[in-house]
């Protein structure tokens, strides 16, 4: 009973800091949100480019999928905080210096290093829309934002979401890395720091990780209503009942990776593969 | 030698002027290879050391876990699942703290290893658990026709059809808790980017530390990815 007597005053100290505790979830918040808009805006371009019969925008796209997928992120984050001013002030490159705007730089690095993944998934995502789906656009001469927009990425959309909901959920457990920059006071930076004043830390770190799990399980619950959503839209979907399923997907780390991408989610629609674009 | 304001980047000060030495060569190739035994050394001393034995952990407490969700009884296996889901849903650099502060006396390679393992263990779980689910009703109708104990249904027939397909994915993971090894940074385990940190920190010369760190990550990474991606092909060929 002494045991928990001491956690339970633990936890007291920690209400008192509840102020600061907020101001880094809202921080880890910000910092999962825009990363996950950046990384969104990466994988798309670059999951298009990849996906194109074009040479020149295939290729490079691979280069740069591969590269900011096989290069960590905390290498990534080093590298934009140390070498990046160096070449900034060497070659007087007119952009402000990242050293200066350390949550800028942890936005870009989740960005790119979560959008290079993510991108794998839209390109998967796009072949895996039937081959007529796309003859059919062309017989009906669409430009190509017009077949991209109406026909082809909605119906690819419902088929990445599962696995752009994991890569988010990488993403928001990633953010957790950045704190190791100055003047990111996300929530692991805020516990951590608590350590030091009030000599505490298991009631510390236990608060954090259920945090963490919650704004997890948030995130999934908000991608499963999208994806419920998009399903709906195709003419596919069974209607808002999932949207409030206690049901948890696998988290893959790789979720674009080949596997976790091609074995459960691009089955299941070609059995009720549909003429799509019925988004109308 | 230069005196570089990234430096200052740590004491958190960047106002100051930045004296910057313009007569080197921005990339030192002498300083390159004069650094590179050492980062090689903690490569293979610590992050490859990391990857194997993480991976080996994950992959048979992940099978562990993968069962008992199955075996145990409802209120028990549903535990099991979400305290699984716990620790794969938080970050592992809260876990890599958390143990590390909480068991002072360990060493913090130890729980590095035992935090890699169990947290891609309940990643490999589920991979297991698709596999398993993948094998035909027949398979376990036979064993009962057969009148198999349990134990040997599990040995014989389930588990040799049910890993078959998960070696890719075990594969995958392996290279992804490679590429979160530079989180030991935060136990302060003498690992790769962590020595590049080092280097920096001492030298002021942040540029070749840090790009030689990321090029053997691509190095091994890459061609491991490849070649794991054709066995995927392969097996599923097999089938």
């Amino acid at each position: 009973m002494d045991w928990l007597d001491t956690q339970r005053d633990n936890f007291q100290v920690l209400s008192n800091f509840s102020e600061r505790l907020i101001d880094g979830l809202v921080t880890t918040v910000q910092l999962t949100v825009l990363g996950g808009a950046v990384a969104f805006l990466v994988a798309v371009v670059l999951g298009l480019m990849a996906g194109s019969p074009s040479l020149w925008l295939r290729g490079p796209a691979r280069v740069l999928i591969e590269f900011f997928r096989g290069i960590s992120l905390l290498v990534l984050l080093f590298w934009l905080v140390y070498v990046l001013p160096i070449f900034i002030i060497r070659y007087d490159i007119p952009i402000p210096g990242p050293q200066d705007h350390t949550f800028a730089v942890g936005v870009a690095a989740l960005g790119i290093n979560y959008g290079a993944y993510a991108a794998e998934a839209v390109r998967a995502s796009l072949t895996t829309v039937p081959k007529g789906q796309w003859e059919a656009t062309t017989a009906l001469s669409m430009s190509w934002q017009h077949r991209m927009r109406r026909i082809i990425f909605p119906q690819a959309w419902a088929l990445m979401i599962p696995s752009l909901a994991n890569l988010w959920i990488h993403l928001l457990k990633g953010s957790a890395i950045v704190y190791i920059l100055p003047r990111v006071n996300d929530l692991t930076f805020e516990l951590n720091n608590l350590r030091r004043p009030t000599d505490i830390w298991f009631s510390h770190a236990l608060v954090g990780l259920i945090t963490y799990f919650l704004l997890a399980l948030v995130l999934l619950f908000v991608m499963q209503a999208l994806e419920a959503r998009a399903k709906y839209r195709l003419g596919r979907g069974p209607g808002l009942r999932e949207v409030f399923s206690l049901r948890l997907r696998p988290v893959s780390p790789d979720g674009a990776g080949g596997s976790a991408m091609g074995e459960d989610e691009t089955v299941e629609p070609k059995a009720g593969a549909r003429a799509g674009g019925e988004e109308r | 030698m230069s005196t570089l304001s990234t430096a200052a980047v740590l004491a958190q000060e960047v106002d100051e002027p930045t004296i910057i030495d313009d007569s080197g060569p921005i990339f030192d190739w002498g300083f390159a290879v004069d650094i590179l035994p050492d980062m090689l050394m903690a490569f293979l001393q610590v992050t490859l050391v990391v990857t194997l034995v993480g991976t080996l952990i994950a992959a048979v407490l992940g099978l562990v876990i993968a069962i008992l969700i199955m075996v145990l009884p409802g209120p028990l296996a549903w535990i099991v699942r979400w305290a699984a889901n716990f620790i794969r849903m938080t970050p592992i650099v809260v876990q890599l703290i958390f143990l590390f502060w909480t068991f002072l006396w360990m060493d913090p390679m130890t729980i590095g290893i035992i935090v890699f393992g169990v947290h891609y263990a309940t990643y490999m779980s589920e991979v297991y658990r698709a596999g398993i689910e993948s094998v035909p009703k027949g398979q376990w109708e036979a064993t009962t026709a057969l009148s198999m104990s349990a134990m040997r249904t599990w040995r014989r027939v389930v588990i040799p059809q049910a890993l078959r397909s998960t070696v890719p994915s075990l594969g995958n993971y392996a290279i992804s808790m490679f590429k979160d090894t530079p989180f030991l940074f935060v136990i302060s385990v003498a690992e790769m980017v962590t020595v590049a940190q080092t280097i920096g920190a001492q030298t002021f010369r942040y540029n070749e530390p840090i790009t030689i760190a990321g090029l053997i990550f691509l190095a091994a990474s890459y061609p491991t990815a490849v070649l794991i991606n054709r066995l995927e092909k392969r097996l599923a060929y097999a089938h």
